[in-house]
């Protein structure tokens, strides 16, 4: 029996479906059965991150209603040897096509078969998102160093703690500039953790490859030199029960940083 | 044989005006036609003197607000007399848990986040932080041990002697009453001790050091607790 994690944010293009196929990619590399769902039905996005795009037959719509079964639907990424299956969304319906009922049963039916099901949670608190959590074991909370996605983050936080099946969610910190993080223009990352007052699982430094590979179809965690990279697998590791230090040199400097801050009073 | 020992409708003078004891067995018609007696045949001396108040004392017996009325509007009816207080030893259980919730203190560990409001009848006591965009309510005072960054309302149902504390006062409104404030639209310069606000003379929410509060609402100590 695997885990369901759902990945969301609530706000939109925070990285929840790059985050999606990275940590997917990764943990397909550390060897473990992982099936992505895309539950972004609409507009979906996480087959094209994948490369998988023109390989679609059936969608989540089609094995909801009956059209064909799980099995038939799932699109297998031949780079990994039977290790990472994608459940792809319906583009032609919307986000009332499926109920969260449904959702629930076609994610236990998923998590027989898989170590992980990962799924991409699409953006707000509407049906989508119901949808995305009703099957979810666990949840991953992505937001980016920005006052609008920290609030956002609050939001989903605090509607995922009233969902009982759901573990207290995780937290990923996306595309952190370390620059404008010294010079005070952004958040940092003591200010965002204690803000949110949740479990950090992994913070991940802006990455302009990150785009080039999303654009390519590969997943940034198939380039082992990328900073972005090495991050994603860390976060892999750590769902894993493994414990990373969080990038230690960069935090090191930070820490020394805030630390003249605080004595010189700047906040 | 009804003539009864004792009278069901005692009355003393006090400088305060006049108070009358109103014996709690017998029954209420009973107690009515006394009362309608005794005003009328023990006749008050100074008609036109200035108005004394009576204090009811009812023991052990429970009024409508209906009885309560009709006793009002009989005394008022009969001579200068107007009620001023009726005290009685028995309330509703409706009542008591009424005045139960508008002055328990509710203690409430969690974080309100973004979204989320938390509302209590009476004072508020929560252990952990307000988010931005979160909201909490009271009918009473609210006492944050984190940190206040979204809304807080104290006294929602219109008291203005309600107060919030925080040990980070960085809210984005502040409202006691019907009076409101908001944050500044400059950033504040970080203040690392407890603040508190209130509704000072001008009726304008103010934002000080908690420990004025001992000054300014010496009622928030509840060793001894009066209603």
């Amino acid at each position: 029996m695997g885990e369901a994690i759902v990945i969301t944010s609530g706000k939109g293009g925070v990285g929840k479906t790059t985050t999606t196929a990275n940590l997917g990619t990764a943990l397909a590399l550390l060897g473990k059965r992982v099936c992505l769902v895309d539950t972004d039905i609409g507009l979906r996005n996480l087959d094209v991150v994948m490369g998988l795009e023109n390989r679609i037959i059936y969608d989540l719509v089609d094995v909801v209603e009956g059209r064909c079964t799980v099995q038939k639907a799932l699109v297998k990424d031949k780079r990994f040897d039977d290790k990472l299956y994608l459940l792809p969304a319906a583009q032609t319906s919307d986000k009332t096509a499926v109920a969260p009922e449904q959702m629930k049963q076609l994610i236990d039916e998923l998590k027989q078969d898989y170590d992980y099901v990962l799924i991409d949670c699409p953006a707000g608190i509407e049906q989508g998102y119901k949808n995305a959590v009703a099957g979810a074991d666990e949840a991953i909370v992505v937001t980016t160093p920005e006052v609008s996605a920290v609030r956002d983050a609050d939001r989903i936080i605090g509607l995922l703690e009233k969902e009982e099946h759901v573990k207290p969610p995780r937290l990923v910190i996306n595309r952190i500039r370390n620059h404008m993080v010294k010079s005070g223009d952004m958040l940092d990352i003591d200010e965002i953790v204690m803000h949110l007052s949740i479990d950090l699982i992994g913070i991940i430094a802006d990455d302009e490859n990150v785009i080039k590979a999303s654009n390519n179809g590969e997943p940034i965690v198939l380039d082992p030199t990328s900073k972005a990279s090495i991050a994603y697998r860390n976060i892999a590791r750590r769902i894993l029960g493994e414990s990373v230090p969080l990038q230690p040199l960069e935090e090191e400097q930070k820490s020394v940083f805030t630390r003249i801050k605080r004595f010189f009073g700047v906040r | 044989m009804n003539k009864q020992k004792q009278p069901y409708v005692t009355m003393k003078g006090t400088k305060d005006g006049l108070t009358l004891h109103l014996d709690d067995t017998c029954s209420y018609d009973d107690l009515l036609t006394e009362l309608d007696e005794k005003l009328t045949g023990n006749e008050y001396q100074n008609v036109d003197g200035p108005l004394v108040s009576v204090h009811l004392k009812l023991g052990n017996r429970y009024l409508t607000q209906d009885q309560e009325e009709q006793l009002r509007t009989l005394i008022r009816a009969k001579k200068n007399l107007v009620v001023a207080s009726i005290d009685s030893n028995v309330m509703t259980k409706e009542e008591a848990l009424e005045w139960k919730q508008k002055t328990e203190v509710v203690s409430v560990a969690k974080i309100v986040r973004s979204g989320q409001v938390l509302h209590v009848h009476g004072d508020l006591l929560l252990i952990g932080d307000v988010n931005p965009g979160g909201t909490v309510v009271a009918g009473g005072n609210i006492f944050i041990l984190g940190a206040l960054r979204g809304v807080a309302h104290a006294g929602c149902y219109g008291n203005k002697e309600a107060v919030i504390a925080a040990s980070i006062m960085k809210p984005m409104q502040l409202r006691i009453s019907d009076v409101m404030n908001r944050a500044p639209d400059y950033k504040a310069e970080e203040r690392n001790e407890m603040e508190c606000a209130y509704i000072d003379d001008n009726d304008q929410i103010v934002v000080d050091r908690l420990q004025l509060l001992t000054h300014l609402r010496p009622n928030l100590t509840r060793l001894e607790r009066r209603f």
